[in-house]
């Protein structure tokens, strides 16, 4: 009883709040889940890229010279690679969620090897779509 | 206010129930989801279709975007990924912003730019199609 006079009896009684973020040590699957979250809200402002080169096509051929440019340029491959990077960890991180929300692959062993794998399979996709993209120009320029 | 009719009966409980901040209830949750799948199978397609046409002249790349199988997987990408990426910047506005003010402003601001771009993209290929 006493303990219940300790709280203020003016004000609303503060309630408790569950643990938030802080609190957790960082375990790879929250910061991948971080990662999902920071590579949608990237690939939301990169799409501009990509309306950027449709528009530039439909412009002319001096606009589309000015996007080749700039891709060309070192800032533009960064940006490019980049993008191919988030857009890549994103669609695996995305195929992970719903192979999550259909209950399957949750037990701790299987998280982790999901988690790892999409880390692993979006780096590897990334560097083997750049490959490929090389190769079907003909080599680095 | 939602569902406010002279007669409702229902508590003001079962009215808000399960509708969220976004007063969208799970219909953006499943939207997601299906947007999300469609997605995989489009991701892969742009990926192809932009390496194919790296490095191609002006007039190849027109050709080629213009060609109506080209242009409607872009379409479809381009129309799913604007949905998908409405609903997800709403659900980041959503967990972050919780002053209504600047809530309902930047929910709006994401339609805005949603609509713009996605626009721009799709009259892009509409037009190389057409070839106006």
């Amino acid at each position: 009883m006493s303990e219940l006079k300790a709280g203020s009896t003016t004000g609303p009684r503060s309630r408790p709040l569950s643990p938030h973020l802080q609190i957790y040590r960082p375990m790879l699957t929250m910061m991948m889940s971080v990662a999902h979250r920071v590579t949608g809200a990237a690939l939301y402002f990169g799409i501009l890229l990509l309306a950027w080169w449709l528009v530039a096509a439909a412009t002319g051929p001096n606009a589309y010279a000015y996007v080749e440019w700039f891709m060309g340029t070192l800032i533009g491959r960064v940006v490019l690679f980049g993008y191919t990077f988030a857009l890549l960890h994103h669609l695996l991180g995305g195929i992970r969620h719903l192979i999550w929300d259909t209950l399957h692959g949750l037990e701790p062993a299987e998280r982790e090897l999901l988690t790892v794998a999409t880390l692993v399979g979006s780096i590897s996709l990334t560097l083997v779509v750049w490959i490929v993209g090389y190769l079907a120009m003909g080599g680095p320029r | 206010m939602i569902g406010l009719q002279p007669n409702d009966m229902r508590t003001a409980a079962r009215r808000v129930r399960g509708l969220g901040a976004a007063r969208s209830g799970t219909r953006d949750f499943w939207h997601q989801r299906v947007t999300s799948v469609a997605g995989i199978p489009l991701t892969v397609a742009l990926i192809v279709i932009v390496i194919a046409l790296l490095g191609r002249s002006h007039a190849a790349v027109v050709q080629i975007l213009g060609s109506p199988f080209v242009a409607i997987i872009m379409l479809l990408f381009i129309l799913n990924s604007a949905y998908h990426m409405w609903i997800g910047m709403q659900e980041i506005i959503l967990d972050y912003v919780h002053d209504d003010k600047y809530k309902f402003l930047s929910l709006m601001m994401n339609t805005f730019f949603v609509i713009a771009v996605g626009l721009a993209c799709a009259f892009a290929i509409l037009k190389l199609s057409f070839g106006v």
